[in-house]
């Protein structure tokens, strides 16, 4: 418990609303989207509605040694927003304003609690839109997404959200504010803090402010479904759209198990004996558009696709992408825990994934449904359980744990677009050994020697030396 | 164990994912930028106090109650959690708990009363004048003079003089009939906006439906219920119940979706037993969906609207495509959606009497909607919303009417029918 003389600086500097004091208020900040983990209740919550008043929070912090953790939503799956000991939550959700749209320099500069859609709410209307869009882009805030690298539907052709952050303003966890990068494409001063922020999950400072590039809206766009009997023709179909010079902005692949549930939740007339699904959306000129789709189709129909559908309008097109919307609900449906990974391979290896993400189900008598952005190679294999029932969550752990063995033998990445925080923490050396982790310690500390802001997350703990 | 209420829902809280999807979409957390105010929010909570990690503070019963029960988290969940529900046992179990206050004890038995909340309504409406001051803003009714816990500025209608069950026989009869309903009023048209029920029964004659009005009938215990008193909602539904399986009819029709929803809702959970609930439908829905209403006798009405969705209508009933079907067939009206037509008004029954000042801010967005639309008339299908809508007007200076469809309707066969007199007296001389 802090004392009370404590709480009252914090509330000298946020006024009396911004802090949230009441074990109500603590217990709904104990916890984020992650499933399966302990929650653990903050001393406080702080609301700061300016970069002043975020400094000023930090450098109390600094003082006191109190533990910091950066929130946007919370939806993030790694436990990155889950509490430590001894910390307060800052979230920065009240900083949520929308600060310049740049036509001239196809740029928007916005506070960090901005929710992601907002931008694009706000871009749109002068024909721009920003690319990077997680399914939970109309609540997450951008904050959150830099500070997770946030991926989506569209990081085949678009990239991810460290592809567009061009400057970024920071706290870092002295309470000292610095300024980096900006609006031009091309800085080189110094190294890329821009970048090294992106997918620092809130442990080297935090984030205020941020740049961001824009594209202009493409102008048309067309969606199609493939259905196959056989998994390595579904495969076959990602690697030869890609080979033919179409870069399609998603392509999404929903697996037998995945189909099945989808079909049971939402009766939209899925064939539950397909292996696989392919949802494929191409965008651009007009005529760019209707050459690619025609190529795609053709793809699919060489590589053995029993049926594709184009859609032709508006509402076809919703359609289509109605199976992918439901997979998440149908899967989350089933069981109370849905657990979701994404070990992300090559797109090549995408077939070797998935069956080997079966034979990992079978091995464990798991539920196990796998969907994703197949183009980019980051799959979902969603894993179906009970938090609540001990002896399959062992097995649920030791899945997990082959999953990203599997994962990394096919020269894949433990997280594409979730990120580490505690959830992943531990597997860290089987991807970059103990002097790739040991790299990554020596860059918290030099910015942060007291180790306060988001502890254990991302390098684990026992971290400090 | 002391649980055994929430016990029912833990498999459900259970099964809410946390995923936080929910943020986008509630009405309060929108104002309180808190998470312990939105729906995964309130999950967590309730899960606290089944493992014991929390008492039944005042906070708690604070949080509980700050939900408006819109039932549009519910809507938006991938997994389809209900919130609502789950607020619901909360709340009886605080009820149960911890009492009710004096205050809620008193008003729940004197609505429940069904000899003294009538004799106090039309007591009400005789020395209203007492209590009540006109409104002198941009909408007609009434401020409140003396401190009785409410915003003195705030607009509500006048109590009706004669109730509406006052002014009908019990049944109005037809001579050739093609069909026959049961009108449930709610206290809310009953005494305060009869005119509504009035151009329920017209619609109803003009469509050839005979109309029963049963005069026993009573509250449908949604606010009694809402605050966690069940056992009266429950006697209230049994009531009710028996009073309408007295007549003969092809169905029940309502006109205020609260009600209306608690009877196909609710009343199937506390009566356990669906007879009743399923003969249920909302007076738009009856007139589209099951008589296809009359189209040919409607004159024009030349004026732009657009419609609110009561919550309880849209996502309670699943009713929002009849109200518009019935709008743009009448000839003349011009109907513009707004943009969030089916985001809560903020009035939630009784919520907006004890968090006035939060309940406007989240009406504020639908009147900054409404204008948008540029309409003259907004028409909704819920007495609570009207008043809400209403009160919202009032406070921005705005002078749009609000109706309920149905009083669109019931204008146009009017319009219709003089249309035609006037030809006939044309073709006379
Ligand atoms: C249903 C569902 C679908 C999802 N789909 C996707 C998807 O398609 N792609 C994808 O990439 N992710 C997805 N996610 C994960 C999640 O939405 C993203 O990680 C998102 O970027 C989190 O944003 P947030 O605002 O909720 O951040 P939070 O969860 O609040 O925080 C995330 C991390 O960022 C840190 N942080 C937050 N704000 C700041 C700041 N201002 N400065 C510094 N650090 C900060 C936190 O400490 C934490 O480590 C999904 C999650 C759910 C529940």
């Amino acid at each position: 418990m802090f004392k009370q003389s404590l709480i009252n600086r914090f509330k000298d500097i946020l006024g009396e609303d911004n802090v949230l004091t009441s074990k109500e208020d603590l217990l709904s900040y104990s916890f984020d989207s992650t499933p399966d983990f302990e929650s653990i209740v903050p001393e406080l919550v702080v609301m700061p509605e300016s970069t002043e008043q975020v400094s000023e929070v930090v450098k109390i912090a600094n003082e006191k040694e109190i533990n910091i953790i950066p929130r946007g939503a919370g939806t993030n799956l790694c436990g990155g927003t889950i509490p430590v000991e001894n910390s307060i939550v800052v979230v920065l959700t009240k900083m949520n304003k929308i600060l310049e749209i740049d036509e001239e320099n196809l740029t928007v500069t916005v506070e960090a609690g901005v929710i992601t859609q907002a931008i694009n709410e706000a871009v749109e209307a002068r024909e721009l839109f920003f690319p990077p869009d997680p399914g939970t882009v109309a609540v997450s805030t951008i904050g959150g997404n830099i500070a997770e690298c946030a991926g989506g539907l569209r990081g085949l052709k678009y990239g991810v959200t460290k592809d567009y952050v061009m400057g970024v303003e920071v706290v870092l966890p002295t309470g000292k504010v610095i300024n980096a990068g900006g609006k031009t494409v091309k800085n080189v001063t110094g190294y890329d803090l821009p970048s090294l922020y992106s997918g620092s999950e809130g442990t080297l400072g935090i984030i205020t402010q941020a740049t961001l590039k824009l594209l202009p809206l493409p102008d048309t766009k067309k969606s199609m479904m493939a259905i196959f009997d056989k998994l390595d023709g579904a495969a076959e179909t990602i690697s030869s759209i890609i080979r033919n010079k179409v870069i399609p902005v998603t392509l999404e692949i929903m697996d037998q198990v995945t189909i099945q549930s989808v079909e049971e939740f939402a009766n939209i007339g899925l064939p539950t004996e397909a292996a696989a699904i392919l949802l494929i959306e191409v965008d651009g000129i007009e005529e760019v558009v209707e050459r690619d789709a025609k190529k795609v189709v053709k793809i699919c129909k060489e590589n053995g696709a029993r049926e594709v559908k184009l859609a032709k309008n508006e509402e076809e097109r919703f359609e289509i992408w109605e199976a992918r919307r439901a997979s998440l609900s149908a899967l989350g449906r089933m069981r109370p825990t849905t657990i979701l990974e994404d070990a992300t391979v090559p797109r090549s290896n995408i077939p070797d994934m998935i069956r080997g993400v079966n034979k990992i189900a079978e091995k464990y008598d798991l539920h196990i449904g796998t969907f994703g952005h197949a183009g980019d190679g980051n799959l979902h294999p969603t894993i179906l359980a009970d938090e609540r029932n001990e002896e399959e969550m062992k097995r649920v752990h030791k899945a997990v744990e082959e999953i990203f063995d599997l994962a990394l033998g096919l020269d894949g990445t433990l997280s594409g677009e979730h990120g580490i925080g505690i959830a992943k923490a531990k597997y860290m050396t089987k991807e970059l050994g103990e002097d790739g982790l040991q790299a990554l310690r020596d860059i918290k500390f030099s910015l942060d020697p007291k180790g306060i802001l988001n502890p254990h997350k991302v390098i684990g703990a026992g971290d400090n030396e | 164990m002391s649980n055994k209420i929430l016990a029912e829902i833990e498999e459900e809280a259970a099964n809410c994912m946390k995923c936080g999807l929910c943020r986008k979409i509630c009405p309060i957390f929108d104002e309180l930028e808190n998470e312990a105010t939105v729906a995964r929010g309130k999950v967590n909570l309730i899960q606290n106090v089944i493992e014991g990690n929390i008492e039944l503070t005042d906070k708690y019963e604070k949080l509980m109650e700050l939900c408006l029960l819109c039932k549009a988290c519910v809507d938006n969940c991938p997994v389809g959690i209900e919130v609502d529900k789950m607020v619901f046992k909360a709340r009886e179990h605080l009820a149960k708990e911890k009492g009710l206050s004096w205050m809620k004890k008193g008003i729940f038995s004197f609505v429940k009363n069904k000899g003294l909340f009538p004799l106090g309504m039309k007591l009400g409406a005789t020395f209203q004048g007492l209590a009540f001051c006109k409104n002198k803003g941009s909408q007609q009714g009434n401020n409140i003079r003396v401190g009785i816990g409410m915003d003195p500025n705030r607009v509500l209608p006048d109590l009706a003089k004669e109730p509406f069950r006052d002014r009908y026989p019990e049944i109005v009869k037809l001579n050739n009939s093609a069909g026959r309903v049961a009108f449930f009023t709610g206290c809310s048209i009953n005494y305060m906006q009869p005119d509504f029920g009035e151009s329920v029964v017209n619609v109803l004659l003009e469509n050839d439906i005979e109309v029963v009005i049963p005069k026993e009938q009573h509250c449908c215990g949604l606010a009694i219920g809402s605050y966690g008193d069940i056992e009266k909602s429950r006697e209230l539904a049994e009531h009710n119940l028996d009073v309408f399986s007295k007549y003969d009819v092809d169905a029940v029709v309502t006109a205020c979706a609260s009600c209306g929803s608690t009877l196909k809702e609710e009343y199937e959970e506390w009566l356990d037993d669906d007879s009743f609930s399923s003969k249920v439908y909302d007076i738009s829905e009856y007139l589209v969906d099951v008589i296809d209403f009359d189209r040919e006798d409607l004159g024009k009405l030349r004026r732009k609207v657009t419609y609110h969705d009561p919550c309880h209508l849209v996502r309670g009933m699943k009713v929002s495509e009849q109200p518009r079907e019935i709008m743009k067939s009448i000839p003349g009206l011009y109907f513009e959606d707004m943009k969030k037509p089916d985001r809560c008004c903020g009035a939630a029954g009784t919520f907006n009497i004890k968090n006035y000042d939060l309940s406007m801010k989240i009406n504020r967005h639908k009147i900054d909607d409404i204008k948008q639309t540029g309409a003259g008339t907004v028409a909704t299908g819920c007495a609570g919303c009207k008043i809400q809508i209403t009160d919202g007007l009032n406070q921005a200076g705005m002078s749009q009417e609000v109706v309920h469809t149905v009083q669109l309707l019931d204008e146009a066969y009017q319009k219709r029918r003089e249309e035609r007199e006037e030809e006939e007296v044309k073709v006379i001389s």
